[in-house]
């Protein structure tokens, strides 16, 4: 007979399950971590190579001779920008024309769900320039795209300077095969979503703005610059976008192999590359590089102006230049001549970037890890979900123990949906309250405290948050299969096979945010019952908790930047990153406050629920 | 005295002279080939295969030099790099970095272009069966007196070539499609040249007469580029064809170097490759060809004054009268060439076997299991 219909060998199986089911539990957490924290060990990743043959090997000579120029133009835009204290639409349009590009602009305006503490207000209105290089022989069917923010104060001058240097340069040349658009963006991620929504003919997040005048073809690929300083010593890359998402390895190949070629020094996550992998400091400096990807991957944030392309499935990365104090100096004529070679290159391209991965981890920017091998990290973790929802589904099918008179059996009747749903349906409820509470409310909360509309919003939230905690004792009224055995045994199966999918799908399209939301809940998931320590489990639960997690997250992001802040700071870091992180979610549809409010919040409340069940 | 001794050396002279004539005339047409054919083909496109578009310009740059007109030469090329828009120099094809040379030039005539370029229409071309409505330029019109310079370049494999990247030919088509041409009596004598990875397994299979065949790599080798320009920013050429091109530089129409010379082009040590050749089905020594056979349309022309008779007067014949036990003869066609005598095979093996130890050991475990069974008394039933 075969293994699972043997009667027998059914129950020495079962039996196996249940005896053995804690230790092979803690047996997986601790391989998954084991694995998570091996991704970054050199010998297991795997060296970057160009996957893309029209990229091939780098063989063009680049001749950008106008650093200096790029320079002056810099210097004119900040004044210019000083004078009208905003952007200088007209004198860019005007030096664009110069340069004989075809130039639109596009203006658009936003009301601002709460204001932050950056924009101080409740509108936000601003007008993007770009300029279209047509290609001189090609039909107009593809385009690149070259943007650089418009910032206030001194940031990025260099980079506007250095596009406009580029696209003088660039109109001379009868090599391109693709329209090249230069654009100049301002609010940063505001202007750009405007422009991608205007250039896609979609509206998703309720933007207003005028439609674009002049269009090139699909979008290929695109960059952005970010440049503040005449002289830089190294350059970054930055790849993590909206909602964790990633643009195609090729990009970052292209980018490395461009830094190796013209000899500039490349960072990612701001950190240089060590070489001696097998020592205790050059492993923890690659574990920390890869810690930062993961956390700002996890965020769910676009890292850069670049994040927002990629929901249109076009490959971009953000380079930003860095000026340290190092000796050597890279001055801009090589840096323009770097980004001259990168679109060189993306010229060649035939098709979009798609031979290389999409989903990987950066350890250092010669070394990456697949999905193929860190997916077995989280799937470690969730493997013990499942075999906790097995072990609560044997103990729910096997029969009862028999007591003397048979009074014991009829209390244990099946406890019904009623015991299940009530406390679904509630948590869900404080859910859909932490989600639309803050924003909705956030006047009347202003009213009668004394905090600025941000603070507002993220006291709010973090009041719904605590009145949770609250829910059992509130609920028991309600519930009717109270205190049966039967009944938080129901309830933790759905709960565990709730966090089981939530967390599955998670990791599919964002891998950090599922993995470290399955660090925290796991455990807490697995080892819940009725009858642990209450207060002992109570602190460990909150401590356990999303919101916590996120407190802890700030600490140790600030401290891997080689930042470390004090807990008052720390605290209104914390609160800044909520709203950011609610923000984000008005703006431009990122996805990790309504995850996190919607379904991690209740799945977590019916651990709660469980842990207050007697 | 002297005047009848000058006017009999000359009268001898010219005597020897006619017969000389007579001799010459016979050797004229008992020579190999008459006209020349070049099948040159690229099979790759996209921009970073320029090179593959450069050798093939660059072979047909030398073959029009030597003398084949564009009538006589089927140009296909799957990809238009002259043009592309991302070409630095528009309307140019250098074959040599810092581009010294132009193989494009101006009187380019590209028969077979893009899209058209398929495996299906290389086969037609070769074996003549086309529709009725192509063009002369785009037919190889070749009779059994062309010798034919065939090239090949592009990506290939152990046993493959690659089409433009959606479909391959294999080295046992191509073998059949010469075979077909032999067989129709489409060639006299083939040059079969390809510089690709693993360019030698596309000969391996060859299996009719009268084929020399050169490739720039073994099996399991490379083909490797040459120079890339830094301008352009492309590979220009292949290893193998960028010396192949500079030793055809050399010849002119007149040149008697042989392919023993072609044998010798590119050595390892400068295209890291092995280059390799194949001559077992040629029936003459490499020795004695000339490259300008198939590269180049050396004309032989003789002048002379005399009338020759090419052939016997013709004569009435009488009619034989059919005769009753005229024996019919069953005619059948004569094996033009016997193609297993020029290339070594081995002896077929006999179908039928005598048995060998197994057998007989298995037939004698049946008897043995009989008269076990049923006793030494049966025997007598058997014998």
């Amino acid at each position: 007979m075969g293994l699972l219909s043997d009667p027998n060998r059914r129950r020495a199986l079962i039996s196996m399950l249940t005896r053995l089911n804690a230790p092979i539990c803690m047996l997986c957490y601790c391989a998954g971590v084991c694995w998570f924290m091996g991704l970054a060990f050199e010998p297991f990743t795997l060296r970057t190579y160009m996957s893309e043959n029209a990229m091939g090997s780098t063989m063009v000579e680049e001749r950008f001779p106008a650093g200096e120029r790029a320079l002056a133009t810099a210097r004119e835009f900040a004044a210019h920008k000083k004078k009208v204290g905003g952007m200088p639409v007209d004198w860019l349009v005007k030096t664009m024309q110069a340069r004989g590009l075809e130039v639109f602009t596009q203006s658009f305006s936003r009301v601002l769900p709460f204001p932050d503490e950056n924009k101080e207000r409740y509108i936000v209105k601003g007008t993007n320039v770009y300029g279209i290089l047509r290609a001189p022989r090609a039909p107009r069917t593809e385009a690149l795209v070259l943007s650089a923010p418009c910032s206030p104060g001194d940031n990025n001058n260099q980079a506007v300077g250095l596009l406009l240097g580029l696209a003088h340069y660039f109109r001379n040349q009868i090599y391109w095969a693709k329209d090249i658009i230069f654009l100049v963006n301002e609010h940063d991620l505001i202007g750009m979503q405007a422009w991608l929504e205007g250039y896609h003919h979609t509206n998703t997040t309720g933007m207003k703005w005028t439609p674009l005048q002049g269009r090139g073809g699909s979008i290929q690929a695109a960059l952005s610059l970010e440049l503040s300083s005449d002289v830089i010593t190294s350059l970054d890359i930055v790849l993590e976008g909206l909602n964790g998402q990633l643009p195609n390895l090729d990009l970052a190949n292209l980018f490395y192999a461009f830094c190796q070629k013209i000899g500039v020094l490349c960072t990612i996550q701001g950190r240089l590359q060590r070489n001696d992998w097998d020592s205790v400091s050059g492993y923890s400096h690659a574990v920390q590089t890869m810690m930062l990807m993961v956390m700002k991957q996890a965020s769910g944030r676009p890292w850069g102006d670049h994040g927002l392309f990629l929901r249109y499935h076009i490959e971009a990365a953000t380079i930003s230049g860095i000026n340290s104090f190092r000796q050597y100096k890279t001055d801009l004529t090589t840096t323009g001549r770097l980004v001259e070679g990168m679109y060189r290159k993306l010229n060649n391209l035939l098709e979009r970037l798609h031979q290389s991965y999409f989903f990987y981890l950066m350890p250092s920017l010669t070394h990456f890890v697949s999905i193929g091998y860190y997916m077995p990290a989280f799937g470690l973790l969730a493997v013990i979900l499942l075999l906790r929802a097995l072990d609560l589904w044997v103990q729910l099918v096997a029969p009862p123990a028999r007591t003397e008179d048979g009074i014991a059996e009829i209390e244990q009747s099946s406890p019904g949906v009623r015991s299940v749903l009530t406390p679904l349906i509630i948590s869900h409820l404080t859910g859909a309250a932490l989600y639309l509470m803050p924003v909705h409310f956030q006047e009347m909360a202003v009213e009668h405290f004394p905090v600025s509309e941000t603070e507002a919003v993220v006291l709010t939230a973090i009041a719904v948050y605590t009145a949770g905690l609250a829910l059992p004792h509130n609920t028991h009224r309600l519930v009717s299969g109270e205190g049966t055995e039967q009944g938080w045994r129901v309830l933790k199966l759905v709960a565990v096979l709730y966090l089981a999918v939530l967390l599955g799908c998670t990791a599919l399209i964002n891998f950090s945010l599922g993995f470290i939301l399955a660090l925290t809940m796991v455990p807490v998931a697995a080892f819940v019952t009725p009858d642990v320590p209450k207060v002992l489990s109570a602190i460990v639960f909150v401590i356990l908790s999303p919101a916590c997690t996120l407190l802890f997250s700030v600490f140790l992001f600030q401290e891997l930047q080689d930042m470390p802040v004090s807990l008052q700071d720390g605290w209104m870091l914390y609160i800044s990153v909520i709203s950011q992180g609610i923000l984000d979610h008005y703006l431009f549809g990122s996805l990790v406050y309504p995850l996190i409010a919607l379904m991690v919040y209740p799945c977590w409340l019916l651990f709660w629920n469980i842990l207050f069940w007697k | 005295m002297k005047l009848f001794h000058l006017f009999s050396f000359f009268a001898a002279y010219l005597v020897a002279d006619s017969s000389d004539v007579e001799n010459s005339v016979g050797q004229f047409f008992s020579s190999g080939h008459t006209n020349n054919w070049a099948v040159l083909v690229c099979t790759s496109r996209f921009w970073f295969n320029y090179r593959h578009v450069a050798n093939t310009l660059s072979v047909y740059r030398s073959v029009k030099r030597l003398g084949i007109p564009d009538s006589h030469i089927v140009l296909m090329l799957a990809d238009d790099m002259a043009c592309n828009h991302r070409n630095p120099k528009p309307a140019t094809v250098f074959s040599h970095k810092n581009m010294e040379l132009n193989v494009y030039g101006d009187d380019v005539e590209v028969d077979y272009r893009g899209y058209e370029v398929t495996v299906e229409n290389f086969l037609r071309v070769l074996t003549g069966r086309l529709p009725l409505s192509t063009p002369r330029s785009k037919r190889l019109l070749s009779d059994d007196r062309s010798n034919i310079l065939i090239y090949l370049t592009g990506h290939g494999g152990n046993g493959f070539l690659k089409f433009q990247d959606s479909e391959e030919i294999s080295n046992v088509e191509l073998a059949d499609a010469f075979e077909q041409m032999w067989q129709k009596r489409r060639y006299n004598e083939l040059l079969f040249i390809i510089d690709t990875c693993q360019g030698a397994s596309m000969y391996e299979r060859f299996y009719s007469p009268n084929i020399m065949a050169l490739a720039s790599s073994q099996v399991g080798e490379d083909s490797l580029s040459h120079q890339p320009d830094l301008a352009i920013g492309v590979h220009l050429m292949d290893r193998y064809t960028f010396y192949l091109l500079e030793f055809l530089e050399d010849i002119h129409p007149a040149s008697k170097a042989n392919m023993n010379d072609l044998f010798k082009v590119c050595p390892k040590s400068q295209c890291v490759s092995t280059p390799g050749h194949r001559t077992d089905l040629f029936l003459r020594d490499p020795g004695s060809v000339l490259i300008t056979d198939f590269f180049g349309s050396v004309r032989k022309v003789e002048i002379t004054t005399e009338a020759i008779n090419l052939t016997d007067p013709i004569q009435q014949q009488e009619e034989s009268s059919v005769s009753e036990d005229a024996n019919k003869e069953m005619y059948s066609y004569v094996d033009q060439l016997p193609v297993s005598e020029i290339i070594h095979q081995k002896p077929k093996q006999k179908d039928w076997h005598p048995p060998d130890g197994f057998i007989l050991g298995l037939w004698t475990l049946i008897l043995l299991v009989f008269f076990k069974t049923y006793g030494i008394k049966h025997l007598k039933h058997i014998f």
